[in-house]
């Protein structure tokens, strides 16, 4: 998280290493869900889990390239809307089909994100109208394609990625097909974001685009990158989730406020220039056991919304009240 | 954030900026007129018909004031659509169709809606939490609460405060003038205070308002008490509209999300300090005329609101384009 940013005097004092307040977050939470639920250690209470945050987690990992670089990308929501109705209208109850419409889906994410990019570097249009006017846009599209009412169901080819169980793994049993592609997609964009240099040139376009720019970062080209791998990770959520959700025309609505929430518990910084997939990943997770903890507890769904929001102030609060005091 | 830098100042034969908003108006009145008489349907273009399309979107440009003052100071409320269905709820079910509560009922709605605009504003500005992030959190903790208690049309509205909505004075509808009148008031007050002035100097730079002896936090503060106070106003109008509050009023006008488009397209610039009334004045024009357009020409409900995402990007893009400065 504080790579190259870390506070003057850490060296000289010695003290416990930073760690990032999400996982002390996802660490209480993971406690007090065993402690209400006991058959949460088992296989089934984790990978459950997991199954269900990969969507989420997934989304915030494309969603922390974009955040990182300066931006917000509001149309991942209504993205996954139009995967899962475009899937199901497309392969139209065939098995087969699955084969060219997955690929095509991914390539709708990556068009979408293209679009967003390019809309935001030449037509300098913030990106915060920029999706939102494609979120707009993704939905009616949506509707029109499916006249309102999407028909059909999508075959067991195509939700074997958000349904199936790879079973009789050692150790754990089982593992869900959605937690391998989580980690697969978790591991990729963790890795071009920590080790490869697009992750180094987004924080920089993030931190300041004009000293960026001058020193030699293609900002356009590294922030449509941005913008396509968010859009690709809606892609691939809106898949997983065609697996396991129905076929609906609001299976998307309020995941992307919900990836962005995930970034920032992550201590993604909005408006740019800090943001770590791991730790967005943790927030995805804290996010998820937040909304499995208040279920537990037999909460209603206003009480939920109310508890999201506040957990959403006091993240952002917290950050910049260490942020001011560490004066990085 | 000019790459360049900023030119001398001097003043240009011809401003673009100042008439974009005129000029895009200007386009959409046009396409209005061609479609009337390309599809044969001119008696739409009479002053009653003008005066009418104008009537529907009256609660979006109250709420467009307010939303321009809080990102004429670079901030941003994304809470404005659950304030409006709270406030809406809160009123109705305080006159319970009692004409002597309607006092007590608007002086209610104001203040929540003050309150809501006070906890807001000190947030942003002391807890420094992103704005979008303060009341996108604060937006879901209203819509929590307001769920919590109402799940349908509460209360009901005395025929004397349905005045507000249906009164007639001469031609014009009372809300219209209203609506003026607020406009006007808002313009003096960016136009002729010491407060208004603050706010485009702390819009522009918060940190060179803060050394020139400028108090940036209440001035940020102030004006989120402005745009939830407008807000407030809003729901009393559709609670005066609609003859009762319903808890969902608010999130199905998309009236947070359309207030900052209005603003947007009206040439208010989202980085703060520059723009102002008449603009969003224009972009509330802009918006009920492409409805307009629409709606004569049968355009399907669904294609609407795919044009209409295209439409808010292109007319932001208009000017956007022009500028030198890097967007995120």
């Amino acid at each position: 998280m504080t790579d190259g940013t870390r506070p003057r005097g850490a060296e000289r004092r010695l003290r416990a290493p930073r760690i990032n307040p999400v996982w002390i977050l996802l660490a209480v939470l993971i406690a007090a869900i065993i402690y209400m639920n006991t058959g949460f250690v088992e296989p089934t209470g984790y990978m459950n889990f997991l199954k269900r945050a990969a969507p989420l987690a997934i989304l915030a990992a494309g969603q922390v390239y974009v955040i990182t670089s300066g931006g917000f990308d509001l149309s991942v929501g209504s993205l996954i809307t139009l995967v899962v109705v475009g899937s199901s209208m497309l392969t139209n109850n065939d098995p087969a089909a699955t084969l060219w419409v997955i690929p095509l889906m991914l390539g709708l994410g990556l068009v979408v994100g293209f679009v967003n990019g390019l809309v935001v570097c030449f037509l300098r249009v913030p990106s915060l109208i920029a999706t939102l006017g494609m979120m707009i846009t993704l939905n009616g599209l949506a509707f029109l394609w499916s006249g309102g009412a999407p028909r059909g169901y999508l075959p067991d080819t195509y939700r074997f990625f958000g349904r199936e169980l790879i079973r009789d793994v050692p150790l754990v049993g089982f593992i869900p097909v959605s937690v391998i592609v989580m980690a697969v997609v978790i591991g990729a964009y963790g890795w071009l974001m920590h080790r490869a240099n697009l992750g180094r040139q987004v924080h920089a376009i993030g931190d300041n685009p004009v000293a960026a720019h001058l020193a030699g970062v293609p900002v356009a080209r590294v922030r449509i990158t941005a913008f396509v791998l968010s859009g690709l990770s809606g892609a691939v959520a809106g898949i997983l989730l065609g697996g396991f959700a129905g076929v609906s025309t609001d299976v998307g609505a309020g995941y992307e406020l919900q990836a962005i929430t995930a970034a920032v518990l992550g201590g993604a910084q909005l408006l740019g220039g800090r943001g770590s997939v791991p730790a967005a990943f943790g927030g995805a997770l804290a996010l998820t056991a937040i909304f499995t903890l208040l279920n537990f507890l037999g909460l209603p769904q206003p009480v939920r919304q109310v508890v999201q929001g506040l957990i959403l102030i006091a993240a952002v609060a917290l950050a910049m009240h260490r942020r001011r005091q560490t004066g990085t | 954030m000019s790459v360049s830098g900023d030119p001398a100042p001097r003043r240009p034969a011809f401003r673009f900026e100042r008439w974009a908003p005129l000029i895009l108006l200007g386009g959409a009145f046009a396409i209005y007129v061609v479609v009337a008489f390309a599809t044969g349907q001119a008696q739409y273009l009479t002053f009653e018909n003008l005066i009418a399309i104008l009537g529907r979107s009256i609660a979006l440009g109250i709420t467009a004031i307010g939303q321009t003052f809080v990102i004429l100071v670079a901030s941003i409320d994304l809470s404005v659509a659950s304030l409006i269905s709270a406030t809406a709820v809160l009123a109705s079910v305080i006159m319970d169709g009692e004409p002597g509560m309607i006092l007590p009922a608007v002086l209610a709605a104001l203040a929540l809606g003050g309150v809501v605009g006070l906890v807001n504003g000190l947030v942003v500005s002391g807890l420094k939490v992103n704005p979008l992030i303060a009341t996108l959190g604060m937006s879901l903790i209203i819509q929590g609460c307001l769920s919590a208690f109402v799940s349908n049309f509460a209360g009901a509205v005395p025929a004397e405060f349905q005045v507000f909505a249906y009164g007639q004075l001469g031609p014009f509808p009372f809300a219209l003038l209203f609506l003026l009148a607020l406009a006007v008031l808002a313009w003096a007050v960016l136009r002729f205070t010491k407060f208004g002035s603050d706010m485009y100097a702390v819009g522009g730079s918060e940190e060179a308002a803060r050394f020139a002896g400028i108090k940036a936090g209440r001035v940020l503060v102030l004006s989120h008490v402005i745009c939830s106070v407008c807000a407030a106003i809003a729901g009393l109008y559709l609670a005066s509209r609609l003859r009762s509050g319903a808890p969902w009023i608010g999130s199905d006008g998309v009236y947070d999300l359309e207030s900052i488009a209005v603003v947007v397209i009206g040439g208010t610039v989202l980085a703060g300090g520059r723009g102002g009334i008449w603009g969003t004045m224009a972009g509330m024009l802009i918006f009920s005329l492409i409805d307009s357009v629409f709606n004569i020409a049968g355009v399907d409900s669904f294609a609407k609101q795919v044009l209409r995402g295209v439409i808010i990007v292109a007319a932001v893009a208009f000017y956007a384009i022009r500028s030198k400065r890097i967007v995120a």
